[in-house]
């Protein structure tokens, strides 16, 4: 027993690993295969299975909550309405779409540009792990207990930070981000109104009576 | 009593055993994949055999009665073996990428929601601190593989189906969402297993009597997730009588009965929401458990458990039942009557819902001098339900691993965050 337990030891501590990594594939396949494929429905279903794998990158690194509200506005919102576009946009069933030269190289230009300001402002991070871990645990905060992101969140918003605060002398809260948060859902609601009155059928005239 | 039943987890027991962190939580994941998975299998077969049934019964027939004995228990395990044999079939105007990929879009979807969905008091597969938001968010992607194989079908019919779905779904999916926020707004917390928790002991605890908003949102949920499942009178996106079979006209086989085993395992879901939220998720409705001193054993706890699964999968399959007694009752709304009882009515009525609920303990508070009509407060109850459970596996956890939290391990720690 206890040689078959050491020598599954390190399959299973491949499983967490195996599962980000697989994520990670899965994210960069889908996403090669949003720009390789022609038909635009075909790129939505990618682009699918693209952000679900993000949100499947955020659960493996403990951002439940960052997790959820990927899938829910990205996935189950945003590729909803993509979708809805894209079909009542084709001229005609499971269209195809060109891209000419000249197009692509635009599109690789910025993409690439934008790979390079990623990848440099990622190597001059400093990742220290336990940096960001372990001041919290030692003024008692204990993310296991407390929960992960959701009390955090809802603190953070009223201005409260016990990652931060908690245990430091004469901690003031700060000011919180629910006013920001208010301000914009209040700026998508009207939005939307406006869009809703906009789009909405014209009534028709009633015809002149003979 | 062995220890296995004494550990709050699987992941706890095997930590008991020696096992690393890896292999505990490699293990208890498949332990979880298997024992859900199998649920998901298996609960089809029963509601379709059920389905049918209440059908013959409210149109005055039978119902199946030869396959497998007097009751045709077997009906559904035929129903499985003839679409395993049937060809799978794909459309030559069909986009065949999509079509094969939209029915595991479908089930994963709604299979995916199980993963945070607890049983019964800590037994869940991955207790997160969203449940129930993982939960939503999770079972409104199944609209993608509905539209995906309407569209993918390369016939008007599925088409028709598919943006029927569209519509309705992404236009439910906001009062449902609404009025779970009701039960959340007085519990204060999203993790499902401390929403079950605080609906312990008498049936006054149970959230759907704890105020009229919560009561009135119990139904309105109810309707909405009846709809958001498309379930008749809601079924307009396989409308038999005007759509052929509507999205899923073209498919056939084991495919087909995928959408199936979604449907279905969708229906429990939601069922199970209501049941978490509003009507006490394991709890009895009598404090007969808790009273009973089955709590002081190790052993005792792993039997009250195992009587609040029962407990609970037999609330949630009341509610299935119910959504099939409604769908054989009532006949099929039209479109335009779907969205605008939608849009014009469920809709405003959930808003007021949760302006009324966030305002509740505010009026009961000038006029009584307390935050609820009767009972305690909430936050209390978690912490005097989660104190007699005896904590016999007392192990290290890693934020990080893989595993679920362990029974009454939200005790004075979380309590006094709930308080502050």
């Amino acid at each position: 027993m206890e040689i078959v337990k050491s020598a599954l030891e390190p399959l299973f501590s491949l499983i967490h690993a195996g599962s980000v990594w697989a994520f990670v594939l899965a994210t960069i396949g889908a996403a090669v295969a949003v720009v390789l494929s022609q038909n635009v429905v075909r790129m939505a279903f990618w682009l699918i299975i693209a952000l679900g794998s993000t949100a499947g990158l955020f659960f493996a690194l403990d951002a439940d909550f960052l997790g959820a509200a990927q899938l829910l506005v990205y996935v189950g919102g945003t590729l909803v309405l993509l979708v809805f576009g894209v079909m009542l946009t084709a001229s005609g069933p499971f269209m195809q779409m060109k891209t000419s030269p000249g197009e692509g190289v635009l599109a690789g230009f910025i993409g690439f540009s934008l790979l390079g300001l990623l990848a440099t402002s990622v190597c001059t991070v400093a990742w220290d792990p336990h940096g960001a871990v372990a001041p919290i645990a030692a003024a008692g905060y204990n993310p296991a207990e407390e929960g992960n992101t959701t009390r955090a969140l809802g603190m953070s918003l009223l201005g409260l930070r016990p990652d931060k605060d908690l245990g430091q002398e004469n901690a003031r809260p700060g000011t919180g981000y629910l006013l920001p948060f208010e301000v914009a859902s209040v700026h998508l609601l009207v939005v939307l109104v406006g869009a809703a009155y906009l789009a909405r059928a014209k009534r028709r005239q009633a015809p002149p009576a003979l | 009593m062995t220890p296995l039943f004494a550990a709050g987890s699987i992941a706890g027991f095997l930590k008991e055993h020696d096992f690393s962190d890896a292999w505990s939580s490699g293990l208890a994941a498949i332990v979880h994949a298997f024992l859900i998975i199998n649920f998901f299998a298996v609960a089809p077969l029963i509601y379709i055999w059920l389905e049918r049934k209440v059908a013959g019964r409210i149109q005055d027939r039978l119902g199946p009665t030869r396959v497998g004995g007097k009751f045709g228990w077997l009906q559904t395990l035929a129903d499985g073996v003839k679409l395993i044999q049937k060809e799978d079939l794909c459309p030559e105007s069909a986009d065949s990428m999509l079509f094969r990929m939209a029915p595991y879009l479908v089930f994963v979807a709604s299979f995916g929601a199980f993963i945070a969905l607890p049983w019964s008091d800590g037994w869940v597969a991955q207790n997160l601190d969203v449940g129930l938001f993982f939960m939503l968010a999770v079972m409104s992607l199944e609209v993608i593989g509905v539209i995906l194989a309407g569209y993918s079908s390369g016939s008007k019919w599925s088409l028709f189906g598919g943006m029927r779905e569209a519509a309705q779904v992404v236009s439910y999916e906001i009062p449902m969402a609404i009025c779970a926020l009701v039960p959340v707004v007085v519990a204060g917390t999203l993790n499902m297993v401390d929403i079950g928790r605080m609906q312990a002991g008498w049936l006054t605890n149970w959230l759907v009597l704890h105020d009229p908003f919560t009561f009135l949102a119990f139904w309105v949920y109810f309707t909405v997730a009846t709809a958001s499942v498309k379930r008749a009178p809601f079924d307009l996106a396989e409308a038999e009588s005007e759509l052929v079979a509507g999205f899923h006209t073209e498919y056939s086989g084991i495919r087909w009965s995928y959408f199936f085993m979604a449907e279905y395992g969708s229906m429990f879901a939601v069922s199970a929401i209501a049941t978490v939220l509003f009507l006490g998720g394991w709890h009895l409705g009598v404090p007969l458990l808790e009273e009973s001193g089955l709590y002081q054993t190790a052993g005792g706890v792993f039997i009250a458990h195992l009587i609040g699964l029962g407990v609970f999968i037999f609330k949630g399959c009341a509610l299935v039942f119910v959504q099939m007694w409604v769908r054989w009752t009532l006949p099929r709304l039209r479109i335009d009557q779907v969205m605008t009882s939608c849009l014009k009515y469920l809709l405003p009525i959930s808003c007021f819902l949760l302006l009324g609920i966030a305002s509740w303990p505010l009026a009961i508070h000038c006029l009584k001098g307390r935050t609820v009509l009767f009972g305690e407060p909430l936050g209390e109850k978690v912490y005097r339900t989660s104190q007699p459970t005896i904590r016999p596996v007392q192990s290290a956890r890693q934020p990080g691993a893989m595993h679920e939290k362990k029974i009454g391990e939200r005790g004075e720690g979380s309590l006094s965050s709930w308080r502050s």
